[in-house]
């Protein structure tokens, strides 16, 4: 079969490329390729699953008609293998070929599992990433099992609050001396670290697994763990394969110039947590894993390949989450003079230099309005043009120039 | 569309705007009981006491919404130009409170999900801000933009 666009992945990039062709293009041709046999659906949300806040009907990115409304074509539960650019055609691992006049690379990362002496003994051995990890875990996990959950990371950490649900005696263990290393400093891990505590979650950090031995780990410390169930959370790796068979540019991610379309190969764009993007906190190009970041390029990319120009310029990491109850926002570099509110749980961090917010982090109730600081930082706005001693005290539209401000209360929402 | 607009000249912070809200959105029918007995009702309004000047801001129903876009679990949707979310949907991650550049959405009374201005739809007729803005500095039509 043919079709005149082709995207590999059904997440975040590809329902940003799906609504950015449909913006340009009403006819052409779609196909979404995706090695799961599921409607799109919200990876973040499977903790939630878990968890019992959502259905897996509720984790629909978008709505039960978004194929049938966007005339989509969807070969799911297939694994694309490789890709031709010379002859325009994408490999099938069942050896079905088809053709594309545009190819979207949105597939995604997969979960880094480092080599473990014993790994393959271990019976209940999860990753923590898509749909079918809790199915699988929801299969064995009862009331009170043990869990030893490796990494202490957004993805380990969201599957420590979901296994609460269940009453689980967990244990997490990181090779980092400090929890979500990512996005927070030391002191609010700190922070977030007891607040973990006091649900019964155990940390035990700075070691890493040496072996394993059926339902036992034993640690570099010396320690050990029995368990009942492994989840393994320490990284992941993006999925680049793909793109390379096809000659593109990979480094850490897939290369790609501001259209999203990859560097090295015609009629191939990329989007999502398989890119590298630029970002404008640090002024360096990495991998930024958020569905913000997919979404955005996706659409980008989707705009383009439909013949509109456009770009994607504002990459940088942000991150909203809680853990317990407790909730954090995060955003871009954590680099300059800190601005700095301690109440206990409840903590403010602002970041700036140059007249520049290059980042920040909330936590507890300081998260109220957090949008305000996260625009200061996409539009890099000169801190010298707004009253920033009222702003770092609290975001307001009180402290931008009456201009600005009678711009976005007369006339009503940008356009970004 | 018709959309909330707010007029600084005339709002003298008296916050009823945002009373009022928190009144039509809280289900009583009673304004007491939506403050009173632990319940707590949070406005989807917000007034701002600047130096010398108040205004009262919610959501802008953005053309291109930013918490549309980034919220991570697609339950922000527009329909008919206002912007809503799905609280079936919704995780309460608050990827929308770090998205909205105008500080327009907040956490929802039971921390489990977020909440904004969806202009009174659900409670049918003129927004409630509105009605019972006494000084006029909020109204409700149609400038001819998205």
């Amino acid at each position: 079969m043919n079709y005149e666009y082709v995207i590999i992945g059904n997440s975040a990039a590809a329902a940003g490329c799906i609504e950015g062709i449909r913006e340009n293009d009403k006819k052409g041709s779609i196909a979404v390729i995706s090695d799961e046999k599921y409607h799109i659906y919200s990876r973040p949300l499977i903790s939630y699953r878990l968890k019992g806040d959502v259905t897996e009907k509720q984790m629909c990115y978008r709505p039960a008609d978004f194929y049938k409304t966007n005339n989509v074509v969807t070969l799911l539960g297939k694994r694309a293998v490789s890709a031709d650019s010379k002859t325009r055609t994408v490999e099938l691992e069942s050896g079905e070929k088809i053709g594309y006049e545009k190819l979207l690379i949105a597939t995604g990362s997969k979960p880094f599992v480092p080599p473990t002496d014993g790994l393959d003994s271990v019976k209940n051995r999860f990753s923590f990433m898509k749909m079918d990890d809790v199915k699988g875990i929801e299969k064995v996990v009862k009331k009170g099992a043990k869990v030893l959950i490796i990494g202490a990371g957004l993805i380990g950490l969201k599957a420590a609050e979901a296994l609460e649900h269940y009453d689980c005696d967990m244990t997490v263990v990181d090779l980092a001396d400090r929890i979500l290393p990512s996005i927070l400093d030391k002191q609010t891990a700190e922070i977030m670290q007891k607040h973990i505590e006091d649900h019964g979650v155990k940390f035990i950090l700075g070691t890493s697994v040496k072996s394993f031995d059926k339902d036992r780990a034993v640690l570099a410390n010396g320690e050990e763990v029995s368990f009942d169930i492994l989840i393994t959370a320490v990284g992941v790796r993006p999925n680049t394969e793909l793109a390379e068979s096809a000659g593109a540019k990979v480094e850490r991610g897939i290369l790609t110039d501001k259209k999203q379309a990859v560097n090295g190969v015609k009629n191939i764009w990329a989007a999502g947590d398989c890119t590298v993007s630029e970002d404008i906190t640090t002024g360096t190009s990495h991998i930024i894993a958020i569905m913000p970041n997919a979404y955005a390029q996706g659409k980008v990319a989707g705009h383009n390949m439909s013949g509109n120009r456009d770009t994607f310029e504002q990459a940088f990491p942000m991150n909203a989450i809680g853990f317990f109850g407790l909730h954090l926002i995060t955003a871009g570099a954590y680099s300059g003079e800190c601005y700095e509110e301690n109440e206990g749980e409840n903590v403010k961090k602002l970041y700036s230099s140059d007249n520049k917010l290059n980042g920040f982090i909330l936590m507890g109730d300081k998260i109220a309005r957090a949008g305000i600081y996260t625009a200061l930082i996409r539009e890099q706005t000169d801190l010298t043009t707004v009253d920033w001693e009222l702003l770092k005290q609290a975001p307001q539209l009180a402290a931008f120039a009456k201009e600005k401000r009678f711009e976005i209360l007369s006339k009503g929402g940008e356009t970004a | 569309m018709k959309k909330v607009y707010v007029n600084e000249e005339r709002c003298l912070g008296c916050h009823l705007c945002e009373f009022y809200c928190a009144f039509a959105n809280s289900g009583e029918q009673e304004m007491f009981k939506a403050f009173r007995l632990g319940r707590n009702a949070a406005p989807r309004i917000q007034v701002e006491d600047g130096k010398g000047i108040n205004f009262a801001v919610q959501c802008r129903h953005c053309e291109d919404p930013l918490c549309m876009k980034n919220c991570i679990a697609g339950a922000i949707s527009k329909e008919n130009g206002v912007v809503k979310i799905d609280h079936e949907k919704c995780v309460g991650c608050f990827t929308c409170i770090l998205s909205c550049p105008y500080g327009c959405i907040t956490p929802d009374k039971d921390g489990h999900s977020a909440t904004k201005c969806e202009l009174c739809t659900a409670n049918g007729g003129t927004p409630a801000c509105v009605q019972n803005c006494i000084n006029g500095a909020i109204v409700f039509e149609e400038r001819g933009e998205a």
